[in-house]
């Protein structure tokens, strides 16, 4: 069995979530990615991998020519993976569409090469299913696979040449580099509660948040008491995330807060109460004055 | 104009209700629980009824593939604004695959010009029956849309990508998926509520569209998920920092 | 303030609120009136979403009602096959012996352990089966006026913002025309206090006095569940001079259904309806039937506790009270729903007559009633809450026993409800502060974990429901006099005081927390709580089970 790996890559290096996905892939043997534009070099890289797809020629991901690509190849692989990202997500149900499969999206587990477990229910609930397609076509959440390294691998490079695109044509792309990331697909948040104390404090959080390159949320707490606009709010009633790192600063953790990033994989808490209920759910916490931590530990990032 | 915008929205689980894995397993507790439309489709419902309150539609028809009782977001669909509905009527449960086949022959019947639909379901969240859609039409897709403009046969989408936004100008026919930016949607307003009791609700039952509705995917198991372990207290900033670099590598 | 267009819709009857009484209501006046238009509103997200009951049923009413209710699967399906009835010291309990002869109208042979809100569910069903048009997820805001009488109603508007403005999609609410409206909203409506107001339907009775039920639905291991046993407690965790006690049924598939009652007219102002209820799972009498359990369901509601002297005149130009807006919960048997369906259907055919003859006022109501089972059911126990008030727990029980062995009802005296809930509240400095036990997590639970679980929301920037009148009076009487009683009776924690600074507190009001029990409405000891309805839909959303 081959899997086959949708690499995205970044600035010159494979992305993590990607790495994660080309781990998940080795579980079911041999591994061969695919580099939509440059990149291919970075791919070729990754321990594990012993082929690498080239389409230079296809630089903005454009789902309909990448799905017709990865459909054309598919008969040669027995899964097929990316991570669960925009991207992933974008290509590889067109691609199951094209190849009248079901796809697996949001896979955080898997069983053996047919069974595989995801979260429904915003998380509430994880399903176990088994797949009766001849060819898997999953997304892997990357914080539930520890990602292959960067370098170690020595693969070969095949280029393709990419499908023409005439129904869907790139017009432009935004990134929000010096905005900071949205709160829902940040992968690091940082949160005030009302701790905080007022909304001229919660810029204490903004040099960490430009170190981490996080998005700022707040409790609902904190945003009844005015200090931090309603767009902010994590929780049951305001944003659901689940970033890699969340960092709760000066909340208690209501239940209302913790519905809304409890899927997060690692929460740190700091709080002046030790008996806060945040620390029940933190890997980390710091009892103390926040007031005395933020700034130590901004310096120490 | 004269383009025709189908939109499919799903009853789900309200998004108030806190869902409760079945004592054996089988799924998740829907028996008795408060239902409502998927708030993805309700966005989707919404940008297409401004379409055609601009102008770039002459007509919104809602679908939905499910029981009898799912005619009521068809209701609050078309109370929304929507001209009409259709409830392709089945008992069992479909996956996106088996649905996009469902919504594929209904599109084709209907000369629909434009697909808006939410990007995923809060049920099963699978984001998926938009994309398989517009693979098994041949239709260019604009997923995770945040804006949309039509004009000259085709249709511009802003789309929410990791880290930013991204435009694609798609040829008409297409797919587009809402996401949560793309609009507020409006009440259901109570007289539009009653005058939607009046507009029309088509049910086909789903066996005379001939289409392929089998699963592939077995559900073996529904659990809850493990509850957090209640982790390490750390003396400083520094210490933290560490931990956050070595033992969790999450920086 | 800007005049708000508003469209209209005209119909032969408004009901407002689909509880049992509202829905009995409606169902029986398409029986007698088959043509006619009647739409029923209710404020809760669906029908069923903002009941809470025990509840054991009488089958009664729902026998004249629908008397082939057994052939249209009507969500009755645990009867009562055990009860006991408890009274409580803090380690022992002691069954009340001859408890059909004692508290005869504790017997409950034939009755059955329901899901109200999915009872509701079901009357909704037949309701519109038979036209009548339900439009769940809109509240009655105000009254509609119209020379002097009840027109109908105008329903919220929804949109406005946090800061009173209209938002993007601000939806002004209907007027919805009828010729008769029937106000069945529970205990403490909006809209029946404003009849009442205007309408001086109060006049001459006495105070409606109101009791704080808090109630958990659990789901136990099989093995220790047996559907149809009902047990109820009195005595501790309450002194002698609070009156209350707890509820525990088995029914359904593995679920029990547990609550705790307090009278509203309690005088210390330490006392949390919310902790006793919590603190009552620890009593060997009832832990033992939540070990290895999971809660899955948490509310609360205030329901009406005057009885028969506390009814108000139930009739005004224009429209009607039933059910427990009106106050007809029998006390002593703690059931409320036969009796409420029952004056729902009074009202129905009074209002029917009413609309045939072309009468403003369905005046035939009271006569009605007057004549019906409900009006001597609710006579015969008129002296038994009044007499725990005046005696206490232990010599109100003698009492009741009496009254109801002896006398059979039929006293030839009647004792009074002498002051309104809000006024019984003795001030902090002599009053005792209750040691309540930490929550475990395990069977006995916080505020906030509690209210997760009655699935409770609202729409985030609309204005504050819930408001003080005075601010001022806040600090002075509530925090400087009572110690903040509204943190201690508010189920939902949605009052919090908070320290501001060196003898400075405030109030913070976590409004979206509400469930919409109405307690701070009833007992705010200057009634400067102001309980406006919130956006439609908004509030706890219960399900089937609750």
């Amino acid at each position: 069995m081959t899997a086959l790996v949708l690499v995205e890559v970044e600035n010159g290096a494979v992305r993590q979530a990607s790495r994660s996905a080309v781990a998940a892939a080795s579980r079911f043997g041999a591994v061969d990615a695919i580099v939509f534009g440059d990149g291919a070099q970075a791919a070729a890289a990754l321990p594990g991998v012993t082929r690498v797809l080239s389409v230079p020629g296809l630089v903005n991901d454009l789902a309909e020519p990448a799905a017709d690509l990865l459909a054309a190849r598919a008969k040669d692989y027995s899964h097929i993976l990316a991570a669960a990202s925009a991207t992933g997500k974008n290509i590889l149900p067109r691609l199951a569409g094209l190849l009248d499969v079901q796809p697996i999206p949001d896979v955080v587990e898997i069983k053996d090469a047919d069974t595989f477990v995801r979260p429904i229910y915003a998380g509430n609930a994880l399903a176990t299913v088994r797949s009766s397609d001849s060819i898997k076509v999953l997304t892997v959440r990357g914080s539930n696979f520890d990602p292959v390294a960067a370098e170690g691998g020595s693969a070969t490079v095949e280029t393709i040449e990419a499908p023409a695109s005439e129904k869907s044509v790139f017009v432009k792309v935004e990134l929000s580099a010096s905005d900071r990331p949205e709160l829902e697909s940040a992968r690091v948040v940082i949160s005030g509660g009302k701790g905080l104390k007022d909304a001229a404090n919660f810029k204490l959080l903004e040099p960490i948040a430009d170190k981490l390159n996080a998005a700022i949320g707040a409790s609902r707490a904190a945003v009844d008491s005015g200090f931090a606009p309603n767009e902010m709010q994590v929780g049951q009633t305001g944003k659901i995330v689940a970033p890699e790192l969340y960092i709760a600063v000066g909340l208690s953790g209501a239940i209302q807060h913790l519905a809304g990033m409890k899927d997060s994989r690692v929460i740190v808490a700091i709080n002046t109460d030790p008996e806060a209920p945040i620390f029940k759910v933190a890997d980390y916490g710091i009892v103390g004055d926040l007031f005395e931590v933020l700034p130590t530990l901004e310096k120490a990032l | 104009m004269t383009m025709k915008v189908l939109v499919p929205v799903k009853r789900v689980v309200d998004y108030n209700v806190k869902v409760r894995v079945a004592a054996d397993g089988s799924g998740v507790e829907t028996q008795g629980v408060k239902m409502s439309m998927n708030p993805f489709d309700e966005i989707a419902v919404e940008e297409a009824v401004r379409l055609r309150e601009k102008g770039a539609a002459k007509e919104v028809v809602v679908v939905t593939v499910g029981a009898q009782a799912a005619q009521d977001v068809l209701r609050t669909a078309m109370a929304m604004g929507a001209d009409r509905a259709i409830l392709v009527r089945t008992d069992d449960t479909l996956e996106p695959r088996a649905v996009a086949n469902v919504l594929k022959a209904i599109a084709t019947r209907e000369e629909a010009g434009l697909i808006c639909m939410g990007k995923q379901a809060i049920d099963d969240d699978m984001n998926a029956t938009g994309q398989i859609l517009a693979a098994k039409l041949g239709w260019p897709q604009g997923t995770f849309a945040s804006a949309v403009t039509v004009a000259d046969g085709r249709i511009e989408v802003a789309r929410e990508i990791d880290g930013g936004t991204e435009v694609v100008s798609l040829t008409l026919p297409a797919v587009v998926t809402a996401d949560l930016r793309l609009n507020e949607p409006r009440y259901a307003s109570l007289p539009n509520i009653m005058k939607a009791r009046k507009k029309p609700l088509e049910t086909v039952e789903i066996d005379s569209l001939g289409v392929d509705t089998a699963s592939r995917l077995t559900v073996v198991s529904v659990a809850e998920p493990a509850e957090r372990k209640e982790g390490v207290k750390v003396n400083s900033a520094a210490e933290l920092v560490e931990k956050l670099k070595t033992e969790a590598k999450v920086i | 303030m800007t005049q708000i267009e508003r469209e209209e819709m005209e119909f032969d009857v408004v009901v407002v609120g689909g509880g049992p009484a509202g829905l009995s209501a409606a169902i029986r006046l398409k029986q007698l009136m088959p043509d006619a238009g009647v739409c029923l509103i209710e404020k809760g997200s669906e029908i069923g979403a903002h009941i809470v009951s025990g509840a054991v049923i009488e089958p009664r009413t729902l026998d004249e009602l629908l008397p082939n209710w057994r052939d249209l699967d009507a969500p009755l399906r645990t009867q009562v096959t055990e009860e006991r009835m408890l009274f409580l010291t803090e380690t022992r309990s002691f069954a009340v012996p001859y408890l059909d002869r004692v508290m005869p109208q504790m017997a409950n042979h034939g009755n059955y352990i329901v899901s109200l809100g999915e009872v509701c569910r079901w009357l909704g069903e037949q309701a519109e089966a038979l036209g009548v048009e339900i439009y769940p997820g809109f509240s009655g805001a105000e009254l509609f006026i119209e020379n002097d009488h009840v027109a109908g109603v105008i329903t919220g508007d929804m949109g406005i913002e946090r800061n009173g403005e209209h938002g993007p999609n601000f939806t002004p609410g209907m007027i919805l025309r009828a010729k008769q409206t029937i106000l069945t909203e529970g205990a403490r409506g909006s809209l029946t206090g404003h009849a009442m107001k205007r309408f001086g339907l109060r006049k001459g009775v006495e105070p409606q006095t109101y009791g704080l039920g808090v109630k958990e639905v659990w789901e136990i291991p099989a093995e220790k569940h047996r559907p149809g046993l009902v047990q109820h407690s009195f005595g501790w965790p309450l002194d002698d001079h609070t009156y209350g006690g707890a509820w525990l049924y088995h029914f359904g598939e593995n679920l029990v259904s547990f609550g705790f009652v307090t009278g509203l007219d309690y005088a210390n102002t330490y006392l949390s309806p919310f902790e006793e209820m919590q603190r009552t799972k620890l009593h060997p009498a009832f832990r033992e039937h939540f070990e290895g359990g999971k809660r899955l369901i948490y509310g609360a509601r205030a329901l009406s506790e005057g009885g028969f002297q506390s009814i108000p005149r139930l009739t005004f130009p224009g429209g009607v009270l039933a059910g427990d807006s009106a106050g007809f919960l029998n006390v002593p048997k703690i059931k409320g729903t036969h009796t409420a369906m029952k004056s729902g259907m009074i009202a129905a055919e009074a209002v029917a007559e009413a609309l045939e003859k072309d009468r403003k006022e369905a005046a035939s109501m009271t006569a009605r009633v007057q004549q019906s089972w409900l009006w001597s059911e609710l006579r015969d126990v008129r002296n038994i809450r009044p007499a725990f008030a005046k005696w206490g727990m232990k010599l109100g029980a003698l009492y009741a026993g009496i009254d109801s062995m002896i006398l059979r009802g039929r006293a030839p005296w009647t004792l009074h409800h002498p002051h309104a809930d809000n006024e019984t509240l003795r001030p902090a400095s002599v009053c005792t502060k209750i040691d309540y036990p930490k929550p475990d997590g395990k069977i006995t639970f916080d505020r906030v974990s509690s209210v997760f679980l009655s699935s409770t929301n609202h729409e985030e920037n609309q204005p504050v429901h819930l408001k003080l009148r005075n601010e001022s009076v806040w600090q002075t009487v509530n925090h400087d006099v009572f110690d903040s009683p509204e943190s201690r009776y508010c189920p939902a924690g949605v009052y919090e005081q908070e320290q501001t600074g060196e003898n400075a507190w405030q109030l913070r009001i976590n409004a979206q927390n509400c469930v919409h029990c109405k307690t701070c409405d009833i007992k705010d000891p200057t009634q400067n709580i102001d309980w406006c309805t919130p956006e439609g839909g908004g509030g706890p959303n219960y399900p089937v089970g609750m």
